[in-house]
């Protein structure tokens, strides 16, 4: 058995004079360098248990050496080393010797995964503050001055991200340094490094004093913003933010305002884009009034940009800047300076222009009240109600709340109703599982009869559309608009059309009843289940199909907890008895199931007293139609052209054209 | 073996490696011998450093095609740490790989004695923390990321941008930008695909990115224009911001004009003021400032232009050419038949035909000029156009950034030429 047993699987009994207690840690120690990632992975998560194993001493000595050079590992290693070592101060005995714990960090901070070296800034930002200002000085310094100048950029970039935890402790010839060290990565030849630098502007201004803030950064952020690569100048834009922040009204009109208008019209679409892209919060920054005489302006020329990307990413800030104006005087800004470039962009070229105004539009009806909305802003809804581009009209319906506060739905239901109509029938599944979605939404603001009217006849023809997702989608709809409704409304309108498909031709159709019985059982209520619902299921236990059969045995064991014991000891189970007979395979497993589930309630149903030990019935089943949806995450690092992928996927990435 | 005909030669930045890729996938990296005083001859020898498998043969089984492992694009990254990075690629996936030493050794294990038998795990009184050794240098390549479903043509470029975090490939009708981080997506700058595939005229055949200006790329194409496009105007750079077009002399015209005009290569000069365009028969220089025609152009081999029908017909004419420039852009190099290759003096005019054999030449032996007799008699030493071998083609060849020294690939050969050191 030697050799064989994991971690944690250490001798059964202790034999022989060894310390049993070593064994696991061990194993640990030789697994760091197991060929298996998964385990060195899984050792480095337990570094901790290791040190302690090893004492200060020894983890200071002799695992420290080791571990620094180790940067020739996997990724995923590397990162959770980076980020163990954060955390480590008190395995090398506490902050007199959390300087150890450098070298390591040092040689992470250099590897080329930015992830990795992102992790071990972090790690080195957090154990800068258990120095005391003398090792500060004696030991983290040096090595923030050592990452400055070192031959590779990795290392200077990692710089970066040091000198604002290490300048607010430092004395006053040291922090003169720093600023230096800061100044020249600021001007490095490669673009890496002053992207880096650039990046962190903002942040070590904010532990500046103001005097060097406007001796020293402004002139940074101002160079930095006109760098012959776009890629560092677009970051300035973020680090205007920040700086201005700091800075007085006069101050900030004369030193940063120029650089920030500049950018507002630079060359590249890709600063404009970030300029829109950061608007609400430079609005923050700057305040009303330069927000009034420089970004209004700005702005306009932001919405008729002749990229469609900085013109989309304007549109989506149109809300965000209108709240963010002072009340008094917002109204008339609004409708003499922003309005009437909306009403261009109502009908722009570019969909996605379209869509990301179709967006935050509604949201203007709050700020703007009745009156106006109904003279203004109701053309445009109704105009993009109407639009060509699929997504411009669900983005309108699926914010529809925000007007339905300020001027009733009704106004719009002429024109909603046919946009609806023609979402529901889309040739795209995707664009009618979207609509499917609103419809609880619109039914609660439409109200049942103008629901029962106009959309419900959608709903049930969703029932049978001929892509399961939609199926599905309008099965789970129905559920949620019995909630809405109420029972009484299901037992007229929905139900008896939902069982009428039970003899429909197509198998599929008869599935989907059984499939919407599952999801209304529990909305319809026990009476419902058992006189409408269960008799049909009992009946279709006889169906040529086997697929409908042995979903007759899975409805059944779903509505079981709804029906009492009499329909379940004289209906349900001589059925399941039966089908637990089939000649099909599939049929009998899914009958015995439900069958030792429907013993299994009964048994309970005797025994009251232990009901209370039951779940409360079906609940964990509600989730059962909603599934994970959204875009994957992403770094964030790509930047604008990262935001581009995220927020409109299609433009300009490739399989828009194939 | 076909599979060792070499595919692309290229430099790296600092010029101390040289990395070539073949037929059959594989990328061979030579690194140069350091100054040595017992060995003064070996100052500028380079050896091989590192071989590894960079693509195997696929198969798409969706569209029923055979996906060959020849890497045809190799370019190195900026050196960023003690590690080098390059990106190789072969028709549809371009790779990232790592290149690093190590000369460190853990040694000691718990559970293992020296001999690597295992311990008695009771016996267990101490735990040992590993110790590293030094040992023999280990060069590794170990593929870092791979940018896969990108294209459906067969790509022909990759370019590293300078702002060190971009790069671009480009297939016959698209050009695609990637960020050497994100390899699950691309965007897709350039597109010339006609909606109807029966209204294609041209092709794109090579595409590059200006070496200091991030924002600005060309890309040639097979009707003998490039154009120059700039990423700040607009997200999409289907429409260019400059066009390099030679009017066409009416009286060459003939039925070859087409194919001999498509443009095999361009390059950006280091200055980045010049680019270089390689057609069949001419190597032409351009200013970046001026569209309407080239500053330079150099007849490579204008004696094959009566020997068009063959070079037709043995497919010859559709050979990619490629061409580099010097460390210091004054002089040009590229290739020609019977391994010849020619190189072009921009300063004094002169040009140079030079050999690359075995057996014309010996190592440490400086090249022979050659020269090609076009009719009328044949001169000693020349060579008759007749008799020229059109299976030795020299398609790639790479200059040294900073020094004169030169690497050229002969089919499966790899000759590296110096100037002479006195």
């Amino acid at each position: 058995m030697a050799g064989a047993a994991g971690p944690g699987t250490g001798p059964v009994a202790a034999g022989g004079d060894g310390d049993d207690s070593l064994y696991p840690i061990a194993v640990l120690i030789d697994e760091l360098r197991n060929e298996d990632v998964q385990l060195r992975l899984n050792s480095i998560k337990k570094l901790s248990t290791i040190a302690l194993a090893l004492g200060v001493e020894r983890t200071r000595t002799e695992l420290l050496p080791f571990l620094t050079d180790t940067i020739y590992d996997e990724d995923e290693v590397l990162l959770a080393l980076a980020e163990q070592l954060g955390n480590f101060t008190g395995l090398v005995g506490g902050p007199d010797f959390a300087h150890c714990l450098l070298p390591p960090l040092e040689s992470l901070a250099t590897v080329e995964e930015t992830v990795v070296r992102d992790k071990a800034v972090e790690s080195l930002r957090q154990i800068s503050q258990e120095h005391t200002p003398i090792a500060l000085e004696a030991h983290f310094v040096p090595l923030v001055k050592r990452l400055a100048s070192g031959d590779w950029f990795t290392s200077r970039t990692s710089a970066c991200g040091l000198f604002s935890v290490c300048y607010p402790r430092a004395s006053n010839a040291v922090k003169a340094e720093i600023r230096q060290h800061f100044r020249s990565l600021c001007s490095d030849d490669t673009p890496m490094v002053r992207r880096a630098a650039a990046s962190k502007l903002g942040e070590f201004a904010k532990v500046l004093e103001l005097d060097s803030v406007k001796s020293e950064i402004v002139p940074l952020f101002t160079n930095l913003a006109s760098d012959e690569q776009d890629s560092v100048r677009l970051l300035a834009v973020e680090a205007c933010v920040s700086i201005a922040q700091l800075l007085s009204q006069e101050d900030l009109e004369a030193l940063v305002m120029p650089t920030l208008r500049q950018a507002a019209e630079d060359k590249s679409w890709r600063v404009r884009y970030m300029v829109a892209d950061k608007f609400s919060e430079l609005q923050k920054a700057v305040g009303p009034k330069i927000t009034l005489n420089d970004l209004i302006p700005a702005f306009q020329n932001l919405l008729k940009d002749c990229e469609a990307e900085v013109r989309a990413a304007a549109a989506h800030k149109v809300k965000e800047l209108c709240e963010n104006l002072p009340p008094e005087g917002r109204e008339t800004i609004i409708m003499n300076q922003i309005l009437p470039f909306i009403k261009e962009l109502v009908s722009d070229t570019n969909q996605h222009v379209k869509s990301a105004l179709a967006s935050v539009i509604m949201g203007l009806s709050t700020i703007l009240g009745k009156e106006n909305t109904i003279e203004h802003l109701l053309p445009l809804f109704l105009a993009q109600l109407k639009d060509e581009c699929p997504e411009v009209r669900l983005n309108i319906i699926s914010n529809l709340d925000c007007v339905n506060e300020v001027i009733g739905i009704r106004q719009l239901s002429q024109s909603l109703l046919p946009a609806i109509v023609e979402l529901a029938e889309d040739a795209k599944w995707r664009v009618r599982l979207a609509i499917i979605e609103y419809m609880p939404l619109l039914a609660g603001q439409l109200g049942v009869q103008f629901f029962d009217e106009k959309l419900n006849s959608l709903c049930m023809a969703w029932l049978v559309d001929h892509v399961y997702a939609i199926r599905e989608a309008a099965t789970n709809n129905l559920m949620k608009l019995v909630k809405k409704f109420g029972t009484e409304w299901a037992q007229n309108t929905i139900v008896p059309k939902v069982l009428v498909m039970a003899s429909d031709p197509n198998y599929l159709h008869r599935m989907t009843t059984l499939f919407c019985i599952n999801a209304l059982s529990e909305a319809c209520g026990q009476e419902i289940t058992t006189k409408q619902m269960l008799p049909i299921v009992l009946k279709m236990a006889g169906d040529q199909v086997a697929n409908v059969r042995f979903n007759v045995a899975k409805s059944l064991q779903k509505i079981g907890p709804i029906l009492d014991t009499d329909a379940l000891q004289e209906e349900v189970k001589p059925i399941l008895q039966k089908l637990g007979q089939d000649e099909d395979v599939d049929v009998k497993y899914f009958a015995q199931e439900a069958l030792s589930a429907v013993a299994q309630r009964l048994r309970k149903l005797d025994f009251p007293a232990k009901d209370s030990e039951e779940p409360s019935a079906p609940g964990a089943d509600k989730n059962h139609f909603l599934r994970p949806r959204g875009p994957g995450e992403d770094t964030g690092k790509f930047v604008p052209l990262m935001s581009r992928h995220t927020q409109s996927e299609r433009l300009g990435w490739f399989p828009r054209r194939q | 073996m076909s599979a060792d005909i070499i595919s692309t030669v290229e430099f790296n930045y600092s010029g101390d490696l040289l990395a070539t890729g073949d037929k059959g996938g594989r990328v061979v990296i030579f690194q140069r011998e350091q100054e040595n005083k017992s060995r003064p001859h070996s100052r500028g020898e380079y050896n091989v450093y590192s071989t590894f498998q960079s693509h195997e043969p696929e198969f798409d089984y969706l569209k029923s095609l055979e996906i060959e492992e020849k890497i045809n694009k190799i370019r190195w990254l900026p050196q960023q740490n003690a590690a080098h990075f390059l990106l190789s690629t072969n028709d549809k996936t371009i790779k990232l790989w790592k290149i690093s030493e190590r000369d460190k050794r853990a040694e000691g294990y718990n559970l293992k004695d020296e001999d690597g038998r295992l311990r008695d795990p009771f016996r267990i009184t101490a735990l040992r923390v590993p110790k590293l050794k030094p040992m023999d240098l280990m060069v590794e390549a170990s593929p870092r990321r791979i940018f896969a479903n990108a294209h459906t043509y067969h790509i022909n470029s990759i370019s590293v941008n300078s702002d060190h975090e971009t790069y671009l490939s480009a297939d016959d009708l698209r050009i695609n930008l990637w960020h050497l981080e994100i390899t699950d997506r691309s965007f897709n700058i350039v597109d010339i695909k006609p909606v109807n595939m029966e209204e294609l005229t041209e092709v794109i055949t090579a595409a590059e990115f200006h070496p200091h200006q991030c924002n600005v790329f060309v890309y040639s194409s097979s009707k003998g224009t490039v154009r120059l496009c700039d990423m700040r105007s607009s997200a999409l750079c289907d429409r260019h911001s400059k066009f390099f077009e030679e009017p066409e002399d009416p009286s060459s015209r003939s039925f070859f004009s087409e194919i001999i005009s498509s443009i095999s290569d361009v390059k950006f000069s280091h200055s980045g003021r010049y680019m270089m365009t390689r057609d069949y028969l001419s190597v032409k220089v351009w200013d970046l400032n001026m569209e309407s025609r080239p500053v330079e152009t150099h007849q490579v081999h204008e004696y094959l232009r009566s020997k068009l029908c063959s070079l037709y017909e043995n497919d010859c004419i559709f050979d990619k050419f490629e061409c580099c420039w010097s460390g210091s852009d004054s002089a040009i190099m590229t290739g020609s038949y019977n391994n010849f290759f020619r190189m072009f003096d921009r300063n004094t005019r002169r040009d140079v035909t030079l050999e690359a054999s075995r057996e014309n030449s010996k190592p440490r032996a400086s090249l022979k000029p050659r020269k090609v007799c076009t009719g009328g008699k044949r001169k000693k030493d020349e060579i008759s156009v007749d008799s020229l071998d059109f299976n030795k083609k020299i398609l790639h060849t790479a200059w040294h950034p900073a020094e004169n020294i030169i690497a050229v690939a002969a089919t499966n050969n790899l000759y590296i030429f110096q100037d002479k050191v006195n």
